[in-house]
This record gives C-alpha cells, structure tokens and sequence, in this order.
C-alpha cells in the first residue's frame, strides 16, 4: 500500500488519500479512522465524510489549528494501525428490475452520448466484460454482494464496491458526456463502482435497471426511513435481487401505500476472513439474510 | 399569510446559515451563498443573525406584503422599489399590509439577500430552514419560489426602522477580483506548465454559475501528468477514484473548464481537485456574476488564515455598530 497521503483543503477541510487505488482495506483503514475520530469527539469537527479510499474532515479552524487537526488525524492514523478491521454492519436486499422501460428510453435519448451507440447500457457492459450475453451479466452482477464504501454525490446516494476477486469485478467507463437526465432510482455503473440513483438529475454512470425501493425521502414515509431521511450508510452490504416486472409493479404499489419493506439483517464483516475465501465468505453473508 | 410571491425572479430561495453534519450522507451546508450579506440583512431588522432570508439570484422578485413589516435589501446592487418608488439598500424600511416590494435590474454583484423582521417561518428540517434543492430539501417545498407561494413569516416585535450599516461595512462588488487558492489535494496532477497557467491566467465566469458550483472559461486548457490511472479510477487522467470534495474546492473535469464548488455542492466524485478557495473569499464568489473575470491567487495557509481572521474582524465591528 502507497504512503496515507494528507492535504489542506483550504482553511477548513483536511483531505486524506489512503490509496490512489481503491481497495477494500483502504476503504476499511478510512471507515477505522472515521469512527475513532467520532468517538473522540473533537472540538471544532464539523464533518466526518469516509470515502471509497479515502476520507475528508471539515472543521473550525478558529476552534482547532489546521496542524493540529492534522496532527491528530496521523496520531489515529497510527493508533488505528493495521489490526484486524471488524465492522459490525448490516446486509439488505435491494430489488432490481434489469433492463427496465424507464433507463431505456433515457438511454436512448442519449445515445450520441455513449462509447456505443449501437447497443444499450447493459449489452455494451455484458460484451466488454467478457459475459456471453445479458442474462449472465445480471446473474454476475447480483450474484456476490456489494459493500456500500461511500454515500454522496447528491444525498443519499451509495457507491457500491463488488466483492469478488479484482479480477472479476465488472469495471466501465462512464458516458463520454454525462447525460443531463437520470431516472430516480437507476441502478447504475461507473469505473469499477456501482450505485443507486437517489433523485433524478445528472449522471455519467452506465444505466443497467431500476429499483422500486426508496433510499432517500426528506418526508420518511417508509418504516425503513423513519429514523433518518437517507437510508444507506457506508459500511452497508447490499444484495441485489433481479425481479420482473409484476414484482416490481406490486412494490411500487407497496411504496406508495407505505407498506414496502426491505429485508435488512445485523451481520458483523471481518476484512481477514472475506479477503481469506471471498467467495466462501461472500456467501455466508447472503445466508445470513435468508436466515440460515 | 405574510408574504405573496408574484413573480418569483430567476432563482429566489429560503436561506439561512446553513446545515451542517449530514455531508457524510451527501446532505450539503446549504445556506446564503453570500453569508457576509445575510447577516447584516438580518442585523439590520433585529434578527438572530443567521434567522432565514430570501436570497435571489441576478434577478430579484416581486412580493406583496400581507401585513406590515419591517424589512432589509443587501447584497447585489439592485435598487428596491417599493409600490413603485426607490427604498434603501443596507438599511431597515417599514412595509404596510398590501405593499408591493420588486427591483430594478441587479447592476453589480449576483445575489440579493432580503430579510423580514421575524425570518421566514418554514420548518426547520435537520436544524435549518436553508433549500436544498437537489434533494428537495428544506426552503419553501424544497425548491425555489413561484408564482403564488405564500411564505409565513414568525411574529416579530416592533422593530425600528432607518437602522442602517456604516458604509465602510457594504462590501462593494467588483467584475473583477482575485480569489485566493491553497492548493493542495491533486494539484500534483496538473503538469508543471498548468500549475502556471492556472494562476497567470484570467478565468470568466460561465453561465453554469449556481449554488451548486461556479464554472469558469477562458483560460489555457489545464494538463494532467501522463500515469497508468490507478484501479477505479476512470480512463480520464483528470480522475480520481471518487473522493470527498471540499467546500471551495476546484475541480478541472476533463482539464478544460475549473469548477468551484459552493455550499450547495455535490459532496464528493470522481474530478481531481487542484486546490481550495479560502473561506473568507467564498462570499465574494457569490457575488460574481456571468462573464464577471477572476484570477486565482496562490496563498499559504498562514495568509488564509489571517484573511479569516479579517473578515470575522469585519463582522464583530458590524454586530457591534447595529447592536440594538
């Protein structure tokens, strides 16, 4: 691993790089450093953002001196070392419909805008990754689950980091230009990254499907956003769930009356073990949602 | 009622002093982009400083009065008409039920801040009342103004009017200005000759100029140093594997066009970051309008801090000359 990089953003923001390169145990050393840094309650920390191999802290430099904000984050940085990172977090499962009408049609609409202009998102992404046609790409991309290693961009909205082998991670360019026009809750894809559309607007990554469960409602009307206003959380473990469309008609209706659910359990994720037998571990942790 | 929307202006929105700690979930501060002119608004109609205020982007809008009030015009040099007759800027005018408050064309500056005594009485959502419109967060219905809103306003006492703020504490805002930058975050990227270029160059502000970031143009085309882009990174040598964005900070997408982002920001992505505007500059980017020019200064963090310190000196001299 390349040396923790540390930069001032300005007066107010202390950047730190943990990699250049993403990985799980950057991301991992980043979520360790966060939550130490929360529990020491620092004076004049404003803001705590883990990222996906990185992390950025925002504070009062009227409160706590850019170098000693700096200081303090190496002394954690060293505290936190490279024991065994246990996280102690929670795996849900998130209905897809693939290759759905709504991401379609944006699609089309922007097809000057796509390295492929001939096929849609989802075929030009089964092809470059070397799977014989689509339905194989779907049974990749939802088979092993995905670890949530950064929340942003607009609120609410995770980034998706598939555990398999690097090898075997699906990676795509964005859109050449982003589009201007995203549906709300499009599965997407970008670089080595996934990640769930919370609002419509903007957006580069590749669209594979769409979701009917809400991640982020300022008005909380589902049982599962009633604590807070944005679902997910980085540390989560997600398990896509390919559905058709019946399913999804029925939990939009759900949605809109207010009794959709999601299957969420408490698993605790040990980065030794899953990195040890990812597959092995991987499927334990998909057990554990189905209560075996 | 309180206040009727007529027309609403470009982009007219409930801001206050922000919301803070909920970046982490990509929830931005939100908050008057300009807070410098928030403050003393509210000052000057006895608020708490950071009370919710309308704030109007290059076009101010026009409001009817349901009941009398007390209000306050700073920020972008536009003059307010009230039933059709000129009112001060940076100075407390009373309104009677059914008066008619509109503007004349903003001359200098981009946002105009108006405060009513009292503050604008939406729900404070995760402990502000600012608009977060990409998330439909907060404000008035999450978005900005339109035709026919009425916006309730929170009881007030009497307050006073003629209060108004020393002319030596109204910024003045200039079509061209130095921001400065500490640089930092991926500035080691940029090719020896762009870092130049980047501060020797003078950049104008894009019509792409929101709460979200500010775009600007003109200058040489910025370089990244050739590498083999690390896993997860993206094809482009201006990417990143997706990383926090701080407030202020600029970004150079595809080297072509530097973005500064403002409290509205998207909280983090996939652009290399060169460096960051200090905070006590952010209020002056507020102000700038489309093809208004800038040039960026490098600065230690030593500098950064003083011009902190400046204009936290310049806001204790104001509370303290409109204290009641």
């Amino acid at each position: 691993m390349s040396a923790v990089r540390y930069s001032f953003g300005g007066d107010e923001h202390v950047f730190v790089e943990l990699n250049e390169e993403m990985s799980l145990e950057a991301f991992f050393k980043g979520m360790a450093i966060c939550g130490e840094l929360q529990r020491r309650a620092v004076p004049g920390v404003t803001e705590i953002c883990p990222a996906n191999a990185s992390y950025l802290i925002r504070f009062d430099p009227d409160v706590i001196r850019p170098e000693a904000m700096l200081q303090g984050l190496q002394e954690i940085e060293a505290a936190v070392g490279s024991a065994d990172l246990e996280l102690k977090t929670r795996i849900v499962e998130i209905p897809v419909l693939y290759n759905d009408p709504w991401t379609r049609e944006t699609l089309m609409r922007f097809r000057e805008r796509h390295q492929d202009p001939s096929s849609t998102d989802i075929e030009y992404a089964a092809r470059i990754n070397g799977y014989g046609s689509v339905g194989d790409f779907v049974a990749a991309h939802s088979g092993a689950p995905w670890f949530v290693s950064m929340v942003g961009f607009v609120a609410g909205l995770p980034f998706l980091f598939q555990m398999v082998d690097r090898a075997k991670q699906i990676e795509v360019p964005k859109y050449l230009r982003p589009r201007t026009d995203t549906p709300k809750l499009t599965v997407g894809h970008g670089g080595c990254f996934g990640c769930i559309y919370s609002v419509r607007g903007a957006g580069g990554y590749q669209m594979f499907g769409i979701t009917p469960a809400p991640i982020y409602d300022p008005a909380q009307k589902l049982p599962y956003l009633r604590d807070f206003m944005v679902f997910f959380r980085p540390g989560d473990i997600v398990k896509w769930k390919p559905i058709t469309r019946e399913e999804y008609d029925r939990d939009v209706a759900a949605v809109e009356a207010g009794t959709f659910t999601l299957a969420i359990r408490p698993v605790s994720f040990s980065l030794k073990a899953f990195l040890g037998d990812p597959k092995g571990y991987s499927r334990q942790l998909v057990e554990a949602l189905h209560g075996h | 009622m309180a206040i009727e929307v007529l027309k609403p202006g470009l982009a007219t929105t409930v801001q206050d002093a922000g919301r803070p700690g909920y970046y982490h979930l990509g929830i931005p501060l939100s908050g008057a982009l300009d807070q410098y002119a928030l403050r003393l608004a509210n000052l000057l109609v006895g608020n708490d400083e950071g009370a919710a205020a309308l704030e109007a982007a290059l076009l101010g809008p026009e409001l009817v009065f349901r009941k009398p009030a007390l209000v306050a015009v700073t920020g972008g040099e536009a003059l307010p008409r009230l039933n059709g007759q000129p009112a001060p800027r940076n100075a407390a005018f009373a309104v009677k039920s059914d008066d008619r408050l509109a503007f004349d064309y903003m001359k200098l500056g981009a946002r105009l801040y108006i405060a009513v005594a009292g503050g604008i009485d939406v729900p404070a959502v995760l402990g502000s009342r600012s608009t977060y419109g990409l998330g439909a967060l907060g404000g008035f219905a999450g978005r900005k103004l339109a035709p026919g809103d009425v916006l309730p306003l929170r009881d007030a006492p009497a307050g006073r009017p003629g209060r108004a703020a020393p002319a030596e504490l109204v910024p003045s805002y200039p079509k061209e200005l130095e921001l400065r930058v500490v640089t930092g975050l991926y500035f080691h990227r940029l090719t020896e000759e762009s870092a130049a270029t980047f501060f020797a160059d003078v950049w104008t502000v894009a019509p792409e100029a929101d709460r979200i970031g500010y775009r600007f143009r003109k200058g040489r085309a910025l370089a990244f140093r050739p590498r083999r882009q690390p896993f997860g990174a993206g094809s482009d040598p201006s990417n990143i594997v997706d990383a926090g964005y701080p407030y202020g900070s600029i970004q150079v997408p595809g080297g072509v066009e530097p973005i500064i982002l403002h409290r509205d920001a998207v909280s983090g992505g996939g652009y290399a970051m060169i460096g960051t505007v200090i905070s006590a500059d952010m209020d002056r980017i507020a102000q700038m309008q489309p093809n208004n020019t800038a040039r960026f200064v490098r600065v230690e963090m030593a500098e950064a801090l003083a011009a902190r310190a400046d204009y936290k000196a310049r806001l204790g001299r104001l509370r303290a000359a409109l204290a009641p």
